[in-house]
């Protein structure tokens, strides 16, 4: 392999990851942001830097360190999403690009030189369209071999935002020249840890004393890895470009002119487009379970959402989720905000045909279920059939975690701890009642009246004892709430022990029983005193008291 | 012919019995097929179970509701509860419904009816509390379509024409005191009106829930009136009642 076979261009888009996040939620670039990984800084902006924000760093020391830092967690699929257009971009000027990782990219030097006049001009036309694609400060490093251009690269001094020139932001190591410039780099960059940290130990600290070494003597030490450890420090990369192949394309995206500002016209007009997509799928034997809907408006408006499905998606599911996106909570027929302009669908989660094939006699009764589900679905909304799981918490309807069908059920952190704790997996209910669960839990807590004998509001004193005995009660203002259900339902002798309040006698009571929640955060503390009420009809209620006073959290009917 | 034999029943019972026989002629009723039901149902329901294609009105208490919907969900069938929001989930679950196969509407709004028939299309039993008044004529198609699907449907709230009708009368909890215990169980007197079937008056004594959350008939029920001969005895106690 000759020297100039091996000549490579590296664009590094310095930061990454934390402008892929400025870019999908449009965070101002002087903002100091760092993301989180694991509780440590996994990457953090320029300005984050400037006031000591460092990768490796816990959560909480950067944070001391920069107070306004903004903190999103780490998320390696935005950054291959949001590169995934650069990518495309550069590919139209220089053909044949690996993504080396999100944010650097190599090719062959040679085509691009000839043509561009040079490798310095191949590289000006480079940052000319990196700037055009808005990316910052990104350099270009061209040397002998991947390893060595991405170190020029990175050797490139950060320039300050005015002067972007061509001149600055641009490292040529000579060809041959590669073993020269790597030299003083820390031996950490072509070894795992564990062997750099031995290296150090036997006095090698950079690459140039690495490649010091007889090549045969590293390699009986250190093997095959060693070896080409030392091929990368002395300069003698055997690696070369492996270009990426583009992928199929499977997205659409439709652009109207003029913009529509009704849901069921977008719908119509995307019903081509839906087929399309799907059609384009099945013709090499794929299926889509999951896709991304980004929609733009007229005023510069986007959203973009994940839907999932729990079998494949039809041109009309597809159609249905860029409904449920654009009308959210409304209903079919209301109007947009803002007219849309711009409609994209990208799938997210490919699937063969053969994983998903149908038994020979059809897939059972659940997919009936799946049918009518998805069919109530279109009617009413993707949130409005859900299913329902029990999850951690202490007030009742903390513990309903709804789940609209067809998305996956949030992962719950305690599952395996319980399960292996007994009691059937159920999720941790700390201050729980006992095992008799209410039958109806009120989405909204109802407002209450409990007396005692004198006509007074119980109230209950810091030590969580009563002023006095309940002895009468009455829910939402002496009628019960709750629909169908009404405690006046409860029996035919409703009527005859109201008093002028509409109150009922309180049959038995229990209680209180304290319940402290978060008591850490003075913003969401919260301290209520839960009561068990059976009122004269024999309806049981269960009451809590905050500082604000009391309510009906649910109902045993 | 037997008129004069009759003279003494009032007109009113015979009218009844004379309109049961001929739907008990009519309807497809014979062929339906029962739906796994709970046991405790045995005494209370007209024919002892829930039956295909039947509307059942459940008024005045979740748990009864929660203990219709455990049969079928617990014999492997879904079920959908419909503009109930306040549905305890996991009340639910204690009482052997499986969570994987509940679906929940709770806000269907003015579009019940549309989300009760599509459903019912699918699964073998559907929960819906009214938002609007129904027709009867509406009714009428929707049962159709029920007894066609083998659904069952079960209303809390109001319905013309049900098959059955089940209410609370009385409720008694236990284990709660003025000041201590906690609830623990309750008995519950649940007052049957049947139609169309022999049982059209019954009043049964359940534990709704028991002690360990299970349902059950209480032993010394002061009206075990449920079977067919007696039946007739209660419908008659209940004229005297009226009297």
């Amino acid at each position: 392999m000759t020297a100039e076979a091996g000549r490579t261009i590296v664009l590094w888009c310095p930061d990454w990851p934390v402008h892929a996040v400025r870019r999908e939620l449009g965070v101002d670039p002087a903002a100091s942001i760092a993301l989180i990984a694991r509780g440590v800084v996994f990457a953090c902006s320029e300005a984050a830097r400037g006031q000591g924000v460092t990768r490796g760093l816990k959560l909480r020391e950067a944070q001391l360190r920069s107070p306004g830092l903004l903190v999103h967690d780490y998320d390696a699929e935005l950054d291959v999403r949001v590169f995934e257009p650069v990518v495309r971009r550069i590919e139209q000027i220089v053909p044949g690009v690996q993504v080396v990782r999100p944010g650097t990219l190599a090719m062959r030097a040679r085509g691009p030189a000839r043509y561009y006049g040079g490798e310095r001009a191949a590289a000006s036309a480079l940052l000319a369209t990196a700037a055009e694609l808005g990316l910052v400060g990104a350099r270009v490093g061209v040397a002998d071999g991947p390893f060595a251009a991405e170190q020029a690269a990175r050797a490139i001094p950060p320039s300050h935002p005015g002067d972007e020139t061509a001149a600055s932001a641009v490292r040529i190591v000579e060809p041959g020249g590669s073993a020269a410039f790597l030299v003083p780099l820390p031996v950490s960059l072509v070894t795992d840890p564990r062997t750099a940290t031995l290296l150090d130990r036997l006095g090698v600290r950079t690459l140039g004393e690495l490649a010091a070494l007889p090549e045969a003597d590293v390699r009986r030490r250190f093997g095959a890895a060693g070896a080409f450890a030392h091929d990368r420090a002395s300069g003698r990369e055997q690696t070369s470009v492996l270009a990426r192949t583009p992928p199929p394309e499977f997205e659409v995206e439709q652009h109207f002119e003029p913009p529509l500002d009704r849901i069921d016209q977008l719908a119509f007009a995307f019903r081509v487009g839906a087929d399309a997509f799907i059609e384009r799928m099945r013709a090499v034997r794929l299926v889509c379970t999951g896709l991304r809907v980004e929609i733009d408006d007229e005023r510069g408006g986007h959203s973009s959402r994940s839907w999932l499905h729990p079998r494949w998606f039809t041109p009309a599911d597809v159609i249905d989720r860029v409904r449920w996106q654009l009308q959210g909570a409304g209903t079919a027929d209301t109007g947009l905000a803002s007219p849309i302009v711009r409609l994209r669908v990208i799938p997210e989660r490919i699937e063969s045909t053969g994983d998903h094939e149908e038994g020979l006699w059809g897939g059972g009764p659940d997919e009936r279920v799946h049918h009518g589900l998805t069919r109530v679905q279109s009617m009413l909304g993707h949130d409005a059939v859900v299913t329902a799981t029990v999850g951690g918490g202490r007030m009742l309807s903390d513990r309903q975690v709804l789940v609209p069908w067809g998305d996956r059920a949030p992962v719950r952190a305690g599952r395996t701890a319980a399960a292996a704790g007994g009691r059937q997996g159920d999720p941790p209910w700390p201050g729980s009642l006992p095992a008799l669960a209410p039958a109806s839990v009120f989405r909204e807590r109802v407002p209450a009246t409990l007396l005692d004998a004198r006509g007074v509001s119980v109230a209950i004193d810091a030590r969580g004892a009563i002023s006095a005995p309940p002895e009468r009660f009455a829910v939402g203002g002496g009628v019960a709430a709750g629909g169908a259900f009404p405690a006046a339902s409860v029996g035919s002798t409703t009527s005859r022990a109201r008093d002028g309040f509409g109150a009922a006698p309180v049959r038995a009571w229990a209680g209180p029983w304290p319940v402290v929640e978060r008591w850490w955060d003075p913003e969401r503390a919260k301290r209520v005193h839960r009561f068990q009420i059976v009122d004269d009809d024999g309806c049981a209620w269960l009451l809590v008291r905050d500082a604000e006073g009391w309510w009906a959290e649910a109902r045993y009917d | 012919m037997t008129a004069p034999l009759d003279a003494p029943a009032p007109r009113a019972v015979r009218v009844d019995e004379l309109q049961a026989r001929i739907r008990g002629m009519q309807s497809t009723r014979l062929e339906t097929k029962a739906v796994p039901t709970h046991p405790v149902f045995a005494g209370v329901l007209p024919g002892g179970t829930l039956r295909e294609g039947a509307v059942v009105q459940v008024e005045g208490s979740m748990t009864l509701l929660m203990a219709l919907l455990a049969g079928p969900s617990a014999a492997g069938g879904w079920a959908a509860v419909i503009g109930i929001p306040e549905f305890g989930v996991e009340a639910a679950s204690r009482f052997g419904i499986a969570l994987e196969r509940l679906a929940l509407v709770p806000d269907p709004g003015a579009q019940w009816l549309a989300v009760a028939a599509a459903l019912a299309d699918v699964m073998p039993v559907v929960a819906v509390r009214p938002a609007t008044r129904v027709s009867p004529a509406e009714a009428s198609r929707l049962q159709a379509r029920l007894r066609q699907r083998g659904a069952t449907l079960l209303v809390a709230g109001a319905w013309p024409g049900s098959d059955a009708r089940l209410g609370l009368e009385a409720s008694e909890w236990h284990g709660i005191e003025r000041g201590h215990g906690h609830l623990v169980d309750r008995e519950a007197v649940v007052n049957t009106v049947g139609r169309g079937e022999f049982v059209r008056h019954a009043r049964s004594r359940l534990r709704l829930p028991g002690r360990s959350l299970e349902f059950a008939t209480v032993p010394v029920a002061p009206v075990p009136l449920t079977s067919r001969p007696i039946a007739i005895g209660l419908a008659g106690e209940a004229r005297r009642r009226v009297g």
